[in-house]
């Protein structure tokens, strides 16, 4: 079944025919992050493929994946495109390393998810806690609500995390 | 300049200095053109069908690029009066201009016709804005885009600056090393009578502008404007008879990807660029390297998009872009000047041509500055690059474009005066 929904404003679709999308969110919603895994050479993937980048397998399946990692990068923005993040800004959009799977099948890997930076309730973070994430910053995920069957994975803080002294941040503020 | 001998058998350049482009053309670089597509496209190619001093019935191929943007190439075809050949017109932006050469190059080399026109006509500023605001901003999010778009991370800027960021934070690049790209380009634009701004500016007029999304201020991006420009290919032997001297095409790499170019952060170093891969095409190919290269047209949507390219092509070590690009060597009268029409940030926004047209005019000898025209029709160039004087590169010989796409995704071509 297709989905239809809004979100900040944005219409949110997923076609009957993207399963992949489906399946994904579907787990989001239920809170519980799941990737595809080949069912070839047991590599995960994201974002949701069609079939497995590193042996080209057409097979895989749905495995719970820990939603912990640190920033690999950000953006910070200032000057929002989309009408309903204009409320928002300074928002920041973090790239993730996940731990699961870092550094195979090769050094320079790692799943890499994207995510606002949010609150622990999924929310865009406060404008003042934008300065406290950086390169390095540990964090974990946490979902939006968006519709039944779609929920987005965002980033909070880890406070259970051993956090850096601190984190790499663009050098003016 | 003795460029390696033709008869190197170890690289595939069978086709190296066998084509030319022999004719460029474009139309005001303007905000708000007040024309369609069609118009300023069928501008431009006049424009450079006129500059090569031939008829409409010499062309008999045309290839366009575009996103939705724009009108297809037998339109304007049948405006100028030009019957085809062969013509397509394909989905592309940024790095479409020298892969399309290179197309046009194995068009006329399967003998399915004689000299192409490639054309790119935009309202970058008052239809479709390149900055993906308007319409583009409120479009239905799905698909692959579930994964960018519904975080607010969709515009080029936004989605490049994970790439740049990193690159800060793994070598130490500075904002103000970086900042300037803009203050090269921008004397070089204060010396082009075309460009759309043509102030110069300084690197606190850069890092004192506002912040777009970090690293980027406002000053870090390029221009919208809306403007059609049109290059024209043919085989070098019949470039000789064109009004201008031969301008050769050495070498092209077209479209090179690094792995997972649909999601370039995904493979790292994500601080690593197409250009990583497309050096080992393009350089061997032309049978010279970065350091024979007299001037460069590397892609500046941003100023981080020129200074990753430099490096990643090899025209300075891993991690040096920074000081390559604010020591002196890409501005006009320094040893290898960059985007000397003021490109991308300064000129107007092209998805490239106008980098690869201003080469041409510099491999001419004929930039069109503000110094004056000697009875022969050409200037005469005084170097002098004071604001409002020349701009043209002395001995050029050998150019260097290097077109961007995204950190993902890059094409690239070496062209020598003839």
């Amino acid at each position: 079944m297709s989905i239809k929904a809004e979100y900040l404003g944005m219409p949110l679709v997923i076609d009957d025919l993207d399963g992949e999308n489906l399946a994904y969110f579907e787990h989001c919603a239920q809170h519980n992050f799941h990737l595809q895994q080949c069912t070839s050479c047991s590599l995960l993937r994201y974002p949701p493929a069609t079939a497995c980048p590193w042996c080209m397998g057409a097979e895989s399946k749905w495995v719970p994946v820990e939603g912990k990692g640190e920033v690999h990068s950000y953006t910070e923005v200032h000057h929002a495109i989309q009408p309903a993040f204009k409320a928002h800004t300074p928002y920041l959009v973090l790239l993730v390393d996940l731990d699961t799977q870092k550094g195979k099948p090769t050094e320079h890997e790692a799943l890499r998810v994207v995510g606002n930076f949010a609150t622990p309730g999924g929310t865009l973070a406060p404008r003042d806690a934008v300065k406290t994430v950086g390169i390095g910053t540990r964090v974990r995920m946490v979902f939006a609500d968006v519709a039944p069957g779609l929920s987005l994975p965002h980033w909070t803080i880890d406070q259970t995390a051993t956090q850096p002294a601190k984190p790499w941040r663009y050098p003016q503020e | 300049m003795p460029l390696p001998a033709e008869t190197d058998a170890s690289t595939p350049k069978h086709l190296r200095d066998k084509y030319a482009i022999v004719g460029v053309g474009e139309t005001t670089y303007t905000r708000g053109s007040g024309k369609t597509t069609r118009a300023l496209g069928t501008w431009a190619v006049r424009n450079a069908i006129q500059d090569a001093g031939l008829k409409p019935s010499d062309i008999d191929g045309m290839l366009s690029y575009q996103s939705g943007d724009s009108t297809f190439g037998p339109f304007i075809a049948g405006d100028v009066g030009i019957r085809l050949n062969f013509y397509m017109d394909v989905f592309g932006g940024g790095s479409s201009t020298e892969a399309l050469i290179g197309i046009a190059i194995g068009v006329i080399e399967a003998g399915m016709c004689k000299a192409v026109v490639i054309f790119r006509a935009m309202n970058g500023y008052s239809q479709v804005r390149i900055g993906g605001t308007g319409a583009r901003s409120v479009a239905p999010v799905a698909g692959d885009m579930l994964h960018a778009r519904a975080y607010g991370w969709q515009s080029a800027g936004q989605m490049f600056s994970f790439t740049f960021l990193r690159h800060m934070y793994d070598y130490g690049t500075t904002p103000e090393q970086v900042a300037a790209v803009r203050v090269a380009h921008s004397h070089h634009a204060s010396n082009n009578p075309k460009a759309y701004y043509k102030k110069r500016l300084t690197v606190e007029d850069v890092t004192g502008s506002r912040i777009i999304c970090k690293p980027l201020h406002l000053l870090d991006c390029c221009v919208e404007t809306d403007n059609a420009t049109a290059i024209i290919v043919t085989r070098a032997e019949r470039a000789r008879d064109g009004r201008h001297h031969p301008v050769l095409v050495r070498s092209i790499a077209g479209r090179v990807c690094k792995p997972r170019s649909d999601m370039h952060y995904q493979h790292g170093p994500i601080s690593r660029v197409a250009g990583y891969y497309a050096r080992d095409i393009l350089w061997p190919n032309a049978g010279v390297g970065p350091e024979d290269i007299d001037v460069t047209g590397s892609y500046d949507a941003f100023t981080f998009t020129t200074m990753l390219q430099l490096e990643d092509y090899g025209f300075c070590k891993k991690g040096e872009g920074g000081h390559y690009v604010s020591d002196g060597t890409i501005r006009l009268g320094g040893r290898r000047p960059n985007n000397t029409s003021g490109g991308h940030l300064c000129e107007g926004y092209t998805h490239g041509m106008n980098m690869v047209i201003e080469n041409v005019r510099q491999l001419r000898h004929d930039v069109d500055d503000s110094c004056p025209v000697g009875p022969d029709g050409k200037r005469k160039h005084t170097y002098d690059y004071g604001e409002g004087g020349c701009r043209q590169v002395k001995s050029c010989e050998l150019s260097a474009n290097l077109g961007w796409a995204n950190p993902g995704t890059g094409s690239a071509m070496v062209m020598r005066r003839g």
